[in-house]
């Protein structure tokens, strides 16, 4: 059997190679197929990639809470624009179970100045506990500690933009005084590059101070201790949701919120913004595999078409087959083997050209790719069973054909 | 002993309203090692009964008996097995496989029948010897003459060793010489190896060849005679002058 399925494949090549250029055509409409899968999924799974990678920069588990907005004379102020949301709530719910850390900020925007440079950037007042959530790391010099918290210290951290924007390259602003509102500030330590987020911000672009010191001799406040934003981090992604109801729940009760009001504050749970994302990854995925199946099904109805030539011209050479003793399975097996190695072969030939594909989109869009193993063998598997499912139709044709009337075939 | 044992067989097709009677009840014994010449004019039956003889067609009744093995009630697939076991095919147009080396042409029977490939090619560079072809098992039919092509086609008859070869006008395409050469091949494989040969024509010249002839009229045996044993050189006669 192995040894008849082998000559038969070894005619099949035979027959596709004498006629080189229709073989090549009617591979076209699979090459095509396996090819625009394969560079599809290979330029999807890296966006998603990426997509992920900056999604990560935001921190592990990230809970977000955020106060409310106030309506003044009918004009609503965005988030955080009510003082609902203080220091205390957020201690509170840092005791909750499966909670690991809880940290808050606020911020402003001002100049900052050191010696003749200055920019203008976002300052942020944050607890020690926010560095750690939101996965900062450090470059040089060291995070604030509590005792910078507890004494409302006059330090800061320089995220990279600001550090590259106020020191010449190469000067390790560590030590040095700069100015925000006149106000001089020691910097401690610069910070690891986390780059653009999702929506485009640079997120390099900042520097921290304690929250302390922002509040009290930096920002002013109109109620000592309401803060910008709270966050906090989950023991594991499986907890997110348990935590942001716990939090949820506390806040209402601590706020004195009756059943019938709505919330003033807003939780926001990182895996929510994930999926989002994802979701936009995967639907463009699932167009782009529609698109290709579509593709795959031409050039399988170009194999049939061919191969149904193909049996015609044939016809005669199947009717001497049959009569030195070929069976009808003998006749079906070698036009579908035939159909199989055409779609097997352009399938080879696209999975080659696809991955070429990525990697030129790689190399000059400068966008990233992942070509996995799996999706090529799933892309040529799949081309193949095209092949057989295509070629079905003609070889049965053939093989049913009457070795008399074949014979006589002219 | 008969190899061949025919009894009533009738053969009626159906084209659209009318009935055509191709055969209307031939009952005919065939012994081993006969060669047996089938005559008629065009519309005789005598393709329907080389098609039934030839295990490519069943009969619509009547029975038919090859080598001790009821014909008239197989499959497809049985049927096939036996034209590759027991029957070797010469046709009037050769039909070798275009594009395809004399030896692989050879070969095509031995590959249906699960033969190892050194095998078949052993078995088949012998039976281009036995027909005066070797040196050219590498050509394309397209590269030899019709008389060489034929005994391409003889070489994949008798590849097989079969117990009948059914020959369907061998001659009708070749030159005199050609036919000569051709005749008496089947002659020498009949007299000097015993196997058996129906032979199809409509040439007396042709028919002479063989020890018997049956002549066919209207789907019925018109008459069943044997020929003069020194006929071969009388046909040579004829066909020189």
């Amino acid at each position: 059997m192995m040894h008849l399925l082998i000559m038969t494949g070894l005619v099949a090549f035979r027959v596709l190679a004498r006629n080189r250029l229709r073989s090549a055509l009617t591979m076209l409409g699979i090459i095509i197929g396996v090819g625009a899968v394969i560079a599809m999924v290979s330029i999807g799974e890296g966006a998603k990639a990426a997509v992920q990678a900056q999604l990560a920069t935001f921190g592990t588990n990230v809970i977000m809470v955020l106060p409310g907005a106030t309506t003044t004379g009918g004009v609503r102020s965005g988030h955080g624009g009510a003082v609902t949301l203080t220091t205390a709530d957020m201690e509170e719910l840092g005791k909750l179970s499966h909670v690991t850390h809880s940290g808050w900020a606020r911020r402003d925007a001002m100049q900052a100045v050191h010696e003749n440079k200055n920019w203008f950037t976002t300052v942020n007042g944050v607890t020690p506990s926010y560095l750690i959530i939101r996965d900062w790391s450090i470059v040089s010099g060291d995070f604030f500690t509590q005792i910078d918290m507890d004494s409302a210290a006059k330090v800061v951290l320089l995220g990279r933009t600001v550090a590259d924007n106020l020191f010449d390259s190469g000067q390790d602003p560590v030590g040095s005084v700069i100015r925000l509102k006149n106000i001089p500030f020691i910097v401690v330590g610069t910070l690891g590059s986390k780059g653009f987020d999702t929506r485009g911000t640079d997120q390099d672009d900042v520097i921290f101070l304690p929250f302390t010191t922002a509040e009290r001799k930096l920002m002013g406040t109109k109620f000592l201790g309401s803060i910008g934003s709270g966050f906090l981090s989950a023991e594991s992604p499986d907890h997110m949701d348990q935590v942001a109801a716990e939090a949820k729940r506390v806040l209402r009760q601590r706020h004195h919120l009756r059943p019938d009001q709505e919330d003033d504050f807003t939780i926001r749970n990182q895996l929510d913004t994930a999926k989002i994302q994802q979701g936009t990854s995967e639907s463009m995925t699932v167009l782009l595999l529609a698109v290709a199946s579509i593709s795959l099904l031409v050039g399988g109805i170009g194999i049939m078409n061919i191969l149904l030539v193909s049996v015609t011209e044939r016809t005669r050479e199947i009717g001497i087959r049959m009569a030195v003793g070929a069976k009808r399975w003998h006749i079906l097996l070698q036009f579908l083997v035939e159909a199989v190695v055409l779609s097997a072969i352009g399938g080879l030939i696209g999975v080659a050209l696809g991955v070429g594909g990525a990697k030129l989109a790689s190399t000059f869009a400068g966008w990233p790719t992942i070509i996995t193993p799996a999706v090529m063998v799933l892309a040529f598997g799949f081309s193949a069973l095209v092949g057989i499912f295509f070629g079905l139709y003609p070889a049965n044709k053939a093989s049913r054909l009457n070795p008399i009337e074949a014979l006589r075939y002219e | 002993m008969s190899l061949i044992v025919c009894r009533n067989l009738a053969k009626t097709y159906h084209l659209g309203e009318t009935e055509v009677h191709a055969l209307r009840g031939i009952s005919l014994d065939i012994n081993a090692g006969d060669f047996v010449a089938v005559m008629g004019a065009s519309g005789s039956g005598k393709s329907t009964l080389m098609n039934i003889l030839g295990c490519l067609d069943v009969p619509t009744t009547g029975s038919y008996v090859l080598d001790k093995t009821d014909i008239s009630t197989l499959s497809a697939n049985r049927l096939a097995d036996i034209r590759n076991r027991k029957i070797g095919f010469v046709f009037q147009s050769f039909n070798l496989i275009p594009r395809t080396t004399a030896r692989e042409n050879v070969q095509l029977p031995l590959f249906y029948r699960g033969v190892t490939s050194h095998e078949q090619q052993t078995l088949a560079l012998r039976a281009l010897e036995k027909v005066g072809l070797a040196g050219r098992e590498r050509h394309h039919p397209s590269q030899l003459s019709g008389g060489q092509q034929q005994r391409v086609a003889i070489a994949r008859a008798l590849v097989t060793n079969p117990s009948l070869m059914l020959a369907d006008e061998p001659t009708g395409n070749l030159d005199s010489e050609a036919s000569r050469e051709i005749m008496e091949m089947l002659t020498r494989l009949n007299a000097e190896e015993g196997l058996t040969i129906l032979l199809v024509t409509h040439e007396a010249d042709i028919a002479a060849y063989a020890g018997r002839v049956i002549t066919m009229k209207d789907g019925l045996i018109l008459s069943d005679r044997p020929t003069r044993r020194d006929r071969p050189a009388v046909a040579l006669q004829k066909t020189t002058t």
